[in-house]
């Protein structure tokens, strides 16, 4: 049950990419460019809205459905591994026009290239599982 | 029934497409996950049996199951909007990003033919070698980037900062370094 609710999530997911054009690479390119707003809007209007919300059930005391009390679990603080590892997100979602999410989106909606695309975050994902001990955390 | 199958249709208004993510990202966080996709990286390696020979991929898959189901979700979601809710109208970029797309030969898909400004598939496609090989490069960046950062777009532009996480925002700075750099210097040299 649990299952088939995060796969109509998922769904709903595929289609707002897709309607939202947040999967476009003509739109990343273009908000790199600083020549319009949409992407802007999308992520601004997201994040104005979570925060009051997130604000709200936390200070409610919600609890998840999963019984555990709403909170987020901080991530220890490194300045110089959350800005190089950005960074090098930052270089690869600007070259592909494209994040993880809809990465999913774009392959199924036909665009098979993005299949390559998967493969080299997995061989990335694998990489760091090698370098993992090496890498300031 | 059409009338709101051609209602959906239509591209989405910034405003709309933020507040519904804002909503997913809640709704998510109720049912007890992050809203976050680049996780799933891992869910796969652990899947494909990674744990057996390193530590960082021995997670528990029951966990993570979810992760596979919004995956193969999102999947579907693309191939429904993409064939089912199309709309006539391509991808409304501006006219400044679409002539300076010119100067890089990159011409703008305009038409159903032609993906409706999803992807510039004259440099990405299968019988181009540099695309393929650009294809995979980037993605080892978003990878690698993203592990070891701990969440992508999603996990930190949207839910991170939805929590006022310091380390999401520094993420965040970095995405706009690393995609600042590639569009404005490195992509001229790839492309121009």
């Amino acid at each position: 049950m649990r299952n088939l609710l995060f796969a109509l999530l998922g769904v709903f997911f595929g289609v707002l990419m897709t309607k939202s054009e947040a999967i476009s690479w003509f739109r990343i390119h273009e908000m790199f460019r600083f020549e319009s707003i949409h992407m802007y809007g999308i992520i601004g209007v997201a994040v104005c809205t979570s925060i009051p919300v997130f604000w709200y059930l936390k200070k409610r005391k919600t609890k998840t459905l999963k019984g555990s009390l709403l909170a987020y679990k901080p991530k220890n603080l490194n300045v110089t591994r959350f800005l190089s590892a950005g960074t090098i997100f930052g270089l690869g979602w600007a070259l592909l026009g494209a994040c993880p999410g809809p990465i999913y989106v774009m392959i199924g909606g036909g665009f098979m290239i993005f299949g390559v695309v998967l493969i080299g975050a997995l061989i990335g994902t694998f990489l760091y599982g090698l370098l993992r001990e090496k890498l300031p955390h | 029934m059409q009338e709101l199958i051609d209602f959906i249709s239509q591209p989405w208004h910034w405003a709309v497409s933020g507040f519904l993510i804002a909503s997913l990202s809640i709704l998510m966080t109720i049912l007890g996950e992050k809203f976050g996709i680049s996780g799933s990286y891992n869910a796969i390696c652990t899947a494909s049996g990674l744990g057996k020979k390193m530590r960082f991929f021995d997670r528990n898959l029951k966990d993570e199951f979810w992760r596979f189901s919004f995956i193969a979700g999102a999947l579907i979601g693309g191939y429904i909007a993409m064939h089912y809710l199309q709309s006539d109208a391509p991808v409304q970029i501006s006219a400044k990003t679409i002539t300076h797309l010119k100067d890089w030969g990159i011409h703008y898909p305009s038409s159903v033919s032609e993906n409706l400004g999803y992807l510039p598939t004259e440099i990405f496609n299968f019988s181009n070698p540099k695309g393929i090989l650009l294809a995979l490069a980037g993605g080892i960046l978003i990878g690698f980037g993203t592990r070891y950062g701990e969440g992508c777009t999603s996990g930190h532009a949207i839910n991170g900062l939805g929590h006022l996480q310091l380390p999401s925002l520094i993420a965040v700075i970095g995405f706009f370094i690393g995609g600042l750099l590639m569009t404005h210097l490195l992509m001229p040299w790839i492309f121009g």
